[in-house]
């Protein structure tokens, strides 16, 4: 990434004649900041999770016996994938290699959409098999978690399909790429609730 | 160089160019942050007079029951019944009353309205970091509060379960009798929610990021810094609210168990989420109303403000001490005695930064050259009404004590003098102040003074006699006070109440005129009509779109530089460059 030395204005960094900042563009920064309001929202529903399951833990079945463990373990690897090829896309970004950054950023819209897929087929076989939010504090529980995580990973693929789009017409240069570094911010925080909603939710 | 859709732009445009924007973009869906806080500053007022209204049918039933409501015979039958109020109307007016005040009135009239003018203008930014997502913000709330309204059109009507929505009343038809309403209302709490977080990850970002050269984190107007705290707060606590709001739309529509004890849920689950949310909203609705009032008390003493440091540090510990005393609203709900005594003492520490503040309030008018200008006078009134409903939070706070008092008129009391005697005098006292700046006018001080005294008398008169309604075990959400025999010997101060309460509310109107009429009438403003030292008041009265044009101001000195032996003038800018190096843009050099 280029240094507040370079000689042109560099956007990736904040705007001079300014009093100091963070020491970031106003995007990162705010993207920061609003994950912070996410983390807020995952907690209240991770601690709604916690305390119900502590005060009654006979509404909760024993791993494995509703939940198909071994699909959504590969649905898990899948969107850790994607923080991958994220990673990658942000890389080619910097370095202002286009057709990589293009590749790596479609690479990251399918294998997210694919998650999002997986999902909507684990819930269709859930609600067949009469496991329904209204079934107890384990459906109502489940649901709202996995359902609001991927609401955010859909929204996520939503944002990263402008994102490629706008690589595609070429808008992200070495010197500015702010996007692919906001949306892969985003992405990587998604990715990471998912790890302890798997954690919690499948496997404990 | 290409850009991203969010660009450079605040940062370069419109540097003295004419303002050619359509008016659908100059006025409606604007940009501007300040065309955003007037926005904001419109629809939050007109909630404050449908809130208001309410009251009115509340203290109407109080005052009176069993009587005809003047004008009720055009409410619908479900409302009333030969004009009388209907019990379950006068659940909804006491659910939508405190919905109304609390989200739709006064939260976005400090957080929206001067978050939106001032921190831009104050700080010497152009605009705020996402001027766009700053217009969603505002275009998010106004169909949030479509959506709370929507609730008396519906079936059973709107929402009845108090506004704190405890489950399961809330979270079931077959018990509060409303299943539509209260759907509403859980949306339009979401709606909300979101509009909230996209104005506080704005303001923090426009704060930490977009500060004038000069303008360092300790000569930020203290406005700026309640702003700033309180936006973190909306910020952390307002996901809390909405998940809250989530997990009982989820109870009442698709059939979850959260909140229902019979399968496991639990009821006093909400009571906490709502608290861990509603105790930081408490500091969100009084943070920015202190902030401002600082900046106004300074002004009218023509003074500093007596300890800056002191009453910055305070703003933060309050942001943090906010944050762990959510249980003194549950003392009653049944909690492990020692978690009480817990709660009890961290919410006696809370006062300690706030009496800081008040302690520094008097020192700033301790021997001032004091002018008593209709904002300052608002803003006297707020320290005077902040420190006896602060005495009765104390009382409140030790648990023994509220056990009495719980859920009685005394807790009313309480609340109204924070929020009415606290925050809303200083929206009155910010309104006029900022009036000239926003609307290039002076609003009538004639009529400011009459609107002020009469205000403070009435309002002293309304909720001063709860206090002693409280005490006597009047409680807080009933319908007809004259069913208990015990009540009956203190009906009289209720119609005193009441009497009061329609009369303070006729006095609003005067404001509501002055307001309306200045805009069109007044005498133009000039720049600096109050004589003071912000940034805002450096450009012209209302300023243009950028705000600053080309020059990005350079910042000296704090912002209650008056009565400076340095300065012919009994106020020093805080841009304006002194000879002899007093003061300077780099502190850590000087020395400042």
């Amino acid at each position: 990434m280029a240094h507040a030395a370079a000689m042109h204005e560099d956007v990736m960094l904040p705007p001079p004649s300014r009093e100091a900042g963070a020491g970031v563009y106003n995007e990162k920064l705010g993207m920061w900041i609003f994950l912070g309001s996410e983390v807020m929202f995952f907690t209240a529903l991770i601690g709604t999770y916690v305390i119900l399951r502590f005060a009654h833990p006979s509404s909760w079945k024993a791993p494995g016996q509703v939940l198909n463990i071994p699909v959504t373990a590969i649905n898990t690897f899948l969107l850790i994938c994607s923080s991958v090829t994220m990673v990658k896309a942000f890389a080619a970004a910097q370095d202002g290699l286009q057709r990589q950054l293009r590749l790596w950023l479609l690479a990251t819209v399918i294998i997210g959409a694919s998650f999002v897929g997986v999902q909507v087929y684990e819930y269709t076989h859930l609600i067949e098999k009469g496991f329904v939010p209204s079934e107890g504090l384990y459906g109502s529980t489940f649901y709202t978690m996995t359902g609001f995580h991927g609401f955010h990973v859909t929204m996520g693929v939503i944002c990263m399909m402008f994102v490629t789009a706008r690589a595609f017409q070429g808008k992200y240069t070495k010197d500015d790429h702010r996007g692919v570094e906001v949306i892969g911010l985003y992405w990587h925080f998604v990715d990471l609730v998912w790890i302890i909603l798997f954690t919690i939710v499948y496997l404990i | 160089m290409a850009t991203t859709a969010t660009g450079t732009a605040p940062y370069t445009r419109d540097h003295g160019h004419v303002d050619d924007r359509s008016f659908l973009r100059k006025y409606i869906f604007s940009t501007d942050h300040k065309i955003i806080g007037i926005q904001f500053l419109l629809m939050s007022l007109t909630f404050l007079l449908l809130g208001g209204t309410l009251a009115m049918v509340m203290r109407w039933q109080l005052g009176f029951p069993g009587k005809p409501l003047p004008g009720g015979t055009l409410l619908p039958d479900t409302y009333t019944s030969n004009g009388v109020v209907l019990p379950e109307f006068y659940n909804s007016a006491v659910t939508m009353h405190g919905t109304f005040m609390v989200f739709f009135a006064i939260m976005p009239l400090l957080v929206g309205v001067f978050g939106n003018y001032l921190i831009p203008l104050k700080i010497g930014a152009p605009d705020m970091a996402f001027p766009r997502i700053n217009m969603a913000s505002f275009w998010t709330a106004v169909p949030a509060g479509l959506l709370m309204l929507a609730g008396f059109f519906v079936e059973g009507g709107s929402a009845a379960a108090g506004w704190t929505s405890y489950a399961p009343l809330s979270a079931r038809s077959d018990l509060s009798g409303v299943h539509l309403g209260q759907i509403f209302w859980c949306l339009g709490l979401i709606v909300l929610g979101l509009s909230s977080i996209m104005g506080s990850f704005n303001y923090i970002t426009t704060v930490i990021n977009m500060r004038a050269p000069g303008m360092n984190w300790f000569r930020l107007p203290l406005s700026i810094w309640a702003l700033f705290v309180t936006a973190c707060l909306v910020l952390l606590a307002i996901p809390v609210l909405s998940g809250a709001a989530i997990l009982l739309l989820f109870d009442q529509t698709i059939g979850t168990k959260f909140f229902e004890p019979t399968a496991g849920g639990q009821p006093l689950l909400w009571q906490h989420l709502f608290w861990f949310f509603g105790h930081p909203e408490v500091y969100i609705l009084i943070l920015p109303a202190m902030g401002m009032a600082s900046d106004i008390i300074a002004n009218g003493a023509r003074k500093p403000v007596f300890g800056y440091t002191s009453m910055v540090l305070a703003i933060i510990a309050i942001g943090f001490l906010g944050w762990g005393v959510w249980g003194h609203h549950m003392f009653q709900s049944g909690m492990n005695p020692t978690l009480g005594t817990t709660f009890m003492i961290s919410t006696l520490l809370i006062s300690v930064p706030s009496a800081i503040k008040t302690f520094n309030w008097l020192g700033t008018i301790w021997q001032g050259n004091i002018t008593f200008h209709v904002p300052m006078l608002h803003a006297l009134a707020f320290v005077s009404m902040f420190v006896i409903g602060g005495l009765s939070g104390v009382f409140m706070a030790a648990s023994p004590f509220d056990i009495y008092i719980h859920d009685t008129y005394f807790i009313v009391a309480h609340l109204h003098y924070v929020l009415f005697g606290g925050s809303l005098f200083a929206i009155f006292a910010a309104v006029t102040y900022w009036y000239p700046k926003m609307f290039g006018r002076m609003m009538s001080p004639f009529w400011g003074r009459v609107h002020f005294w009469l205000t403070l008398v009435f309002y002293n008169c309304v909720f001063f006699p709860m206090h002693q309604l409280g005490l006597h075990g009047h409680m807080r959400r009933i319908y007809d006070p004259t069913q208990y025999a015990f009540l009956r010997e203190v009906q009289p101060v209720n119609v005193f109440i009441s009497i009061s309460a329609f009369c303070l509310f006729a006095t609003q109107f005067i404001f509501a005129v002055n307001f309306i009429a200045s805009w069109f009438t007044g005498e133009k403003a000039p720049n600096n009509p109050w004589l003071d030292n912000g940034l805002e008041w450096t450009v012209a009265s209302p300023p243009p779109h950028g705000n600053f044009g080309a020059t990005v101001p350079t910042v000296y000195r704090g912002p209650y530089e008056y009565s400076s032996p340095h300065s012919d003038k009994d106020y020093l800018p805080q841009n304006l460059p002194m000879p002899g190096g007093l003061g300077s843009a780099h502190p850590q050099q000087a020395g400042d």
